[in-house]
């Protein structure tokens, strides 16, 4: 992995720092340790995946960042700023769309907007909203309900709703687990072309080994009892990537280093 | 595999036919045929054969004479017509009150940890009482007038509302949840934007049950309390009686009931528009 550490670092050293996690710790309750001295940071533009075992607390780790719960020890801070609830610059997917049927594909698009500044302002970002419906390729789409939209087009609608409020980072947790092996290779590569074209920065939480590598800059894995970062892979293979890289001696080198890294870790 | 076989095997298309039992082929308006006309020849069957006193069950023939009688009665604006407005009145202020109090109630017990916890328990404890015995309550404090029974039809109508309404309110999934606190959702946002629509198919089944509930709830009162609503009546005869009259009134009052439970589901169906085969499948 050394070469592929210079790499990266020499392709990323001058791009500023979005989110910074320093020694973060959770414990629930009394002795439930699930995080500990988590450090990670995210640099403007980049995609970085975690992975690691079931219950090894990467949707904690994720809930903290997104500001949904309190970390118990450490300092998370975002744009400078430290995180200390929901904010308006994290955008946020979950493994299901979450669309409500009573919406339009469209006015589901503009619910953040709606929440945050009222219906007036909802109203204006519909042309916003047109925008991104056209770059995720839902064009015509825009006043289906819901239940007419494919599994696979719901999760687009809903990489939308977490675009338009043009948030600094976007946080994924498992987005497309949901949907079939097909459309999941499918939509991770135009989740990596919508990342591309809107400069995202983007952590992704993921039990799939091929595609934490096949999108990521850099890929943390992480290790259980208590949760922790065992080691920090940077990926060096060029952008924009395609489902091709799959095959080449340098992606299987990485998958296997990283599964070997898990093994070890579950063996403990 | 296939093209080794086909040289074998005769070229006939395999199409054939998934057996539908005769019983589930049966048309709607056929089927409904059958049942009314099994059921009326059972009516007239048992009425006419002599096994039943005509005292207890009138013919077919009679309660159709009679209900031709109540029914000029009800045109003419008469005596009938006005019991029937005075038990519709009943109907509509009673469930008026009980979607008021039900639906604020429902929501408090729902939403809060308060009402969950406190007025949950008090309620659950109300709700196993037999409520028609609060029925002469009604009558002394509200007096023989309609209030006494529009207090007994929403006081057995609100219980399925709040219960429809506070079960709807916690039908909203995890990651809705997640969603609009990560949106940084106000609590009356997720209410309104969220928990309530999403809670609505609930609310509704709440809604027609109480629909139901009203109706045995101000024919009760008019029983137990008199005064000039269609209990009243359906009482008189049936103290003189007049069996007939008794089934020709519990045929109008009927009407009236699925009247408003139609009016419940169309409403459903207008508002819950995303969840249209539903309407029909849970009634
Ligand atoms: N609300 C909670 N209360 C107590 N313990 C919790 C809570 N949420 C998570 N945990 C514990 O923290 C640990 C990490 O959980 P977490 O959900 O973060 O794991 P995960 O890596 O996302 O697992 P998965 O891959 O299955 O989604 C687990 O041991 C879990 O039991
Ligand atoms: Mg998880």
């Amino acid at each position: 992995m050394h070469q592929a550490a210079t790499a990266a670092h020499t392709s990323m050293h001058h791009s500023e720092t979005v989110y910074e996690l320093t020694n973060v710790g959770k414990t629930y309750g009394k002795d439930v340790v699930a995080l500990e001295n988590v450090s990670i940071a995210l640099h403007k533009g980049s995609f970085s995946a975690v992975i690691g075992s079931s219950g090894c607390g990467k949707s904690t780790l994720l809930n903290i960042m997104a500001g949904l719960i309190p970390p118990s020890k450490g300092r998370v801070v975002l744009q400078d700023k430290p995180v200390l609830g929901p904010r308006d610059d994290i955008g946020m997917m979950f493994q299901q769309a979450t669309l409500f049927p009573w919406r339009t594909t469209i006015e589901n698009i503009v619910l953040p907007i709606e929440i945050r500044d009222g219906r007036t302002a909802a109203e204006n970002a519909k042309s916003r909203a047109k925008e991104l419906i056209e770059l995720v390729g839902l064009k015509g789409f825009k006043d289906a309900y819901p239940s007419q939209l494919s599994g696979g087009m719901a999760q687009r609608a809903s990489i939308c709703r977490m675009l338009i409020t043009d948030p600094a980072v976007l946080l994924l947790d498992e987005p497309f687990s949901a949907v079939d092996e097909l459309t999941r290779d499918f939509m991770n590569m135009e989740l990596q072309r919508i990342c591309l074209d809107c400069n995202a920065t983007t952590f992704l939480v993921t039990h799939s080994i091929p595609e934490a590598v096949i999108l990521s800059d850099v890929v943390y894995i992480m290790a259980p009892r208590p949760g922790h970062v065992a080691e920090v892979v940077e990926i060096d293979l060029s952008r924009p990537r395609n489902l091709d890289m799959i095959t080449t001696p340098r992606f299987s080198e990485i998958v296997h280093h990283i599964r070997a890294r898990l093994d070890d870790e579950a063996g403990q | 595999m296939s093209e080794h076989n086909s040289t074998e095997l005769p070229l006939e298309e395999t199409v054939w036919t998934q057996k539908v039992s005769w019983i589930d082929k049966v048309p709607r308006s056929v089927g409904i045929a059958m049942v009314l006309g099994a059921f009326l020849f059972l009516w007239w069957f048992l009425s006419t054969s002599g096994l039943v006193p005509s005292i207890i069950l009138p013919t077919p023939m009679e309660t159709l004479d009679d209900l031709i009688f109540v029914t000029e009665n009800v045109l003419r604006g008469d005596y009938i017509a006005s019991s029937l407005w005075t038990t519709m009145r009943t109907i509509f202020f009673g469930y008026l009150l009980a979607i008021v109090i039900g639906f604020g109630l429902g929501v408090l017990v729902g939403e809060t940890g308060f009402g969950e916890r406190s007025v949950m328990p008090l309620l659950v404890g109300l709700d196993t009482m037999p409520k028609v015995a609060f029925a002469p309550l009604f009558v002394a404090w509200l007096g023989f007038g309609i209030a006494s029974k529009v207090a007994l039809a929403t006081f057995i109508a609100t219980f399925p509302i709040i219960v429809g309404t506070a079960a709807g309110m916690h039908s909203a999934d995890q990651n809705a949840r997640m969603l609009f606190q990560s949106m940084g959702a106000s609590r009356w946002q997720t209410l309104w934007k969220m928990k309530l629509p999403t809670g609505l198919p609930q609310i509704f089944t709440g809604l027609k049950i109480g629909a139901v509930g009203v109706m045995a709830g101000a024919i009760t009162g008019e029983f137990i309390g008199g005064g000039k609503g269609v209990g009243e009546l359906v009482r008189l005869a049936a103290t003189q009686l007049d069996t007939p009259r008794v089934f020709s009134l519990i045929i109008y009052l009927s009407v009236i009931g699925m009247l408003l439970y139609a009016l419940v589901v169309w409403v459903q169906r207008w508002i819950v528009f995303w969840k249209k085969e539903q309407v029909l499948a849970n009634p």
